[in-house]
């Protein structure tokens, strides 16, 4: 069978080729290599060891809640049970993953005081996407879909927030931030009858809550928009308060930040959409429903705004949350007490260590420092970020948000111990005491020295067959 | 904790939290008690145990199908370097899996014959929606041509993401032998999508045409691809694809239909509209070889409002899961699965035809459309009865017609045995 590589590919299925199998259609070519299941296993091992993930150490990416990925969670992701379960299987066939699909979503109503949810976005961004067609679908039902045009937020939000209501067909309007947080008076500028929405994620990225939520609720309700929220950092205030009660009308989850799915170098990771009771024959079909003792999937929704994803969403991801949540329970307050007390220690150690901490006051789950003060000294974010490396630190979230300058945004998750914050701060402290040109040329202990990424904007070299221009 | 908030000069952690307004303050989640792990995992078993899988049942159902997944895919994927880490912003730390990332674009590359490929959508829904918003940023117009036969709920996805750019999207009828019309007289067409192999399970061999079609329209072509099937035919670079879609089910198992894998390909003079993220080969400061994500100006952490898309987490680890399916199976390997698959498709057709199906489309790859004599949806329950899962009700494309899906798990045993309890059902309808 092992054919050579100009032989034609099909020649050892006689039975076929009498059928259907014109020359001309018949693959002549195919260059992949055959290798064995050990070469393949040592070539993924060795690249796996250049690489650095939560279990390898301190990944304090802001925003990004980079917390621990708790090993229950991955077994019960194995499960056959759901590994050879079709998504469009009859229903009676597949309860158990009805059920807690459910269940999951009852549980996120009681977390975040909304009234239904949606498990099918497969990324907060795809949430966000979700939760804009949701809102384009209201007003237009309302008769205002020509109308509402305008989706505000804030200078200091994610980039998919702009990016998800563009792709949902509004205008974005970016209001400045003061002293941190949304300026009331440039919010009330902007916010018009032709807004449909405005985004806000609270705490926002600065780590800072926006204590005037009840007041921006107000005033973008008084134009009769809705109140966007981006659940990127929910976490920062489980069972401390709610996105329904701070007066949102729509939400999102990041079930790999809060929840701690694996983040998968990238993803897959799912972001479900929850709204208020008068936005629900909005969200996507199918919704399950339970009657008597038996799961339903719903499609008879008429005001639905259709699908979003291919199936229900990544039913793996969501499995893993529910199963975290079942463990954590009431504790899940703990979770963002321990995680608001990590961040505010590590802050004050920062600051007694002289790094400059842009906005006073407290924060909650993640901060932003500014390295702005090196730059006369001529080192740059980045070349810190890079010398910890070195140290067995993964770097911060670097030039994020925008409005600070030289931005370092730490986010050291619940899980972490004194000890690693503690010895993460005397880095920093050592780092910026050491000799520029070491930090200029950093990393020196990593697989790779600095990677020149203009030379591969440059280059374009994006597959095996163009790797002979790189010399 | 204690040390930490003496450090902090703070008596409780309750004043960590003083700066939400105490209108809005909950006192906790009205949730259970936290449950120990071995609690955890037997509450979820007892769940999902009411679950039948294939091997409970075994199923014939498309679109996504089982497929047997080497065990040493599963280890690579759950090596918790790679799975616990996240996008590599960092290249330096990150090399192990920007490599592989790099070697995922070029075999799907390789595969497809596009000369570009990005690190994944969501799934082949979202990839045709994005495909559709890149055609409208390359040539400005607005009108997509798209099959009737296409799975509604795919349709139901590109047509929300087509929505914000306002694009008309016209559905394009099919012929007699379930192969999308391409008698189309249509101006201002942004780009035609064409699947290969198409909902009904047949296969395109139509390349002179679509390739003439589309310079005619002026248009971009679409191509929504199989990974396997494009292991013995050829590839969508042969028709003059301009960017290429799919699903890429390789290696990554049911899961009830996600997390999945959305393919997207195109020629790369359209590489700066290209959604989602890249990888590139560079060099480090010592002038080894080195990757790293590229092109960042696309995106939206850069371009904010103005990216290409909105995607920021993607599907990385099936990536991940996809190249090294491909690379154990390797080019025999993946041949070899993929003649299996047609091969165990029309064996089973032809049995059912033997027993009184008709099977109106004979050219298909491993999907394939059967009409029973019967009422289809009876005929479903009652196999559903005697252990069997049978494909998918499309009567709404086809009068009492089913879609099934065969892999290389559908072994001559499972597919006798099928057959012979849709015979029996059969039997007893009648």
């Amino acid at each position: 069978m092992m054919a050579k590589y100009n032989e034609p590919l099909l020649n050892e299925i006689e039975e076929i080729e009498e059928e259907f199998l014109p020359e001309e259609i018949e693959r002549k070519e195919l260059n992949i290599p055959n290798l064995t299941e050990r070469e393949v296993m040592k070539h993924f091992l060795h690249l796996s060891q250049m690489n650095y993930g939560v279990d390898t150490g301190f990944y304090p990416l802001g925003s990004c809640t980079m917390k621990y990925n708790p090993k229950l969670l991955e077994r019960i992701a194995k499960n056959e049970k759901i590994k050879f379960v079709h998504p469009l299987q009859n229903e009676a066939t597949c309860q158990g993953c009805l059920e807690i699909m459910y269940k999951l979503e009852k549980l996120f109503c009681e977390i975040t005081g909304m009234d239904a949810f949606s498990l099918q976005p497969c990324a907060g961004a795809h949430g966000e996407l979700t939760g804009m067609l949701i809102t384009r679908a209201y007003f237009e039902w309302k008769g205002e879909g020509d109308v509402r045009k305008d989706v505000i937020v804030p200078d200091s939000a994610h980039g998919t927030n702009p990016a998800s209501a563009k792709m949902a067909g509004f205008n974005v309007i970016e209001i400045p931030s003061k002293n941190g947080m949304v300026d009331l008076t440039a919010l009330k500028e902007v916010l018009s009858n032709e807004t449909a929405a405005f985004m806000l994620t609270n705490p926002n990225t600065l780590g800072i809550f926006e204590k005037d939520i009840l007041k921006i609720a107000e005033e973008v309700k008084k134009v009769g928009a809705l109140l966007y929220y981006d659940g990127a950092n929910l976490n920062a205030i489980l069972g401390k308060t709610k996105p329904g009660i701070m007066g949102f009308d729509i939400v999102h989850l990041n079930l790999h930040k809060t929840f701690a799915t694996p983040h998968g170098g990238g993803g897959p990771g799912a972001g479900p959409v929850g709204v208020k009771a008068y936005l629900e024959k909005f969200l996507p079909v199918p919704r399950i429903k339970k009657e008597g003792e038996k799961y339903k999937l719903d499609y008879n929704q008429p005001y639905s705004i259709g699908k979003v994803s291919l199936f229900y969403g990544n039913f793996a991801v969501l499995l893993k949350a529910y199963a975290y949540i079942l463990r954590k329970g009431k504790d899940l307050e703990k979770v963002a007490e321990k995680a608001v007390l990590n961040s505010n220690y590590l802050m004050e150690r920062l600051k007694r260590y002289g790094f400059e901490v842009p906005y006073n006051g407290k924060r909650m789950h993640e901060f932003v420092i500014s390295l702005a003060n090196l730059r006369k000294k001529g080192i740059r974010a980045l070349d810190v970020a890079k010398r910890l490396l070195d140290y067995g630190f993964h770097p911060p979230t670097i030039y994020f948000p925008l409005i600070v300058e030289e931005a370092f945004m730490i986010e050291p998750t619940e899980d972490e111990s004194k000890e690693t914050l503690d010895k993460f701060a005397e880095t920093m402290k050592k780092i910026v005491e050491e000799d520029i040109n070491i930090l200029k040329n950093a990393p020196h202990n990593m697989p790779v020295r600095r990677v020149n990424e203009a030379m591969a904007m440059k280059k374009q070299i994006l597959t095996w067959k163009d790797i002979s221009k790189l010399k | 904790m204690e040390e930490m908030l003496k450090f902090l000069g703070l008596k409780s952690i309750d004043e960590l939290f003083d700066c939400i307004p105490e209108e809005i303050k909950i006192d906790g989640l009205n949730l259970h008690e936290p449950k120990e792990e071995m609690e955890v995992e037997m509450e979820i078993r007892n769940i999902l145990e009411k679950n039948k899988t294939f091997f409970d049942m075994p199923s014939f159902l498309p679109i996504i199908k089982p497929h047997y997944i080497p065990a040493v895919v599963e280890e690579i994927v759950s090596r918790n370097e790679f799975y616990t880490s996240y996008t590599p912003y960092q290249a330096e730390a990150s090399q192990g899996i920007l490599q592989a990332m790099f070697e995922y674009q070029s075999i799907i590359c390789e595969l497809t014959g596009m000369g570009v490929a990005n690190v994944s959508m969501y799934d082949s829904a979202t990839a045709l929606g994005e495909a559709i918003l890149m055609a409208n940023r390359i040539n400005g117009k607005k009108k997509v041509l798209i099959p009737k036969n296409i799975y509604w709920g795919k349709k139901s996805v590109a047509i929300n993401y087509a929505k914000g750019a306002e694009m008309e999207i016209k559905e394009i009828d099919y012929r007699e032998d379930g192969r999308m019309s391409l008698d189309i007289n249509e101006k201002d067409v942004s780009a035609i999508y064409v699947e290969n192999p198409n909902f009904f399970g047949v296969i395109e061999n139509r390349y002179n045409e679509i390739k003439k079609l589309k310079e005619e329209l002026d248009a971009l072509l679409i191509v929504g691809i199989d990974p396997l099937h494009l292991a013995i035919f050829n590839p969508p670079s042969y028709y003059d694809a301009d960017i290429v879609i799919g699903e890429g089910y390789l290696g990554i198992p049911l899961n009830f239909g996600g997390p999945l894998l959305g393919i997207f390909a195109s020629k790369k003079e359209y590489v700066r509209q290209m959604p989602g993220k890249i990888v590139g080969a560079t060099l480090d400061a010592n002038g080894k070889r080195a990757f790293c994500m590229t092109l960042q100006t696309r995106e939206q952490h850069i371009r904010r409002g103005k990216a290409t898309s909105n995607i920021c987490s993607n599907q990385a680890l099936c990536c991940i899961a996809f190249v090294a399916y491909v690379a154990v199976l390797g080019r025999n390997g993946l041949r070899k699965i993929a003649i299996e698959n047609m091969k165990n498709a029309r064996y089973m057709a032809k049995k059912l035809e033997k027993i009184g199906f008709k099977i109106p489309y004979k050219e298909f790859f491993n999907e394939f459309v059967a009409i029973p004599p019967v009422n289809a949806k009876e005929l479903n329950n009652k196999i559903l009865e005697k252990g069997i899962h049978g494909g998918l009700l499309i009567d709404e494309y086809i009068k009492n017609g089913i879609l099934f899906g065969v892999t290389e798990m559908h072994t001559k045993e499972i597919i006798d045995f099928a057959v012979d309890k849709f015979e029996e059902a059969m039997e007893e309808i009648k």
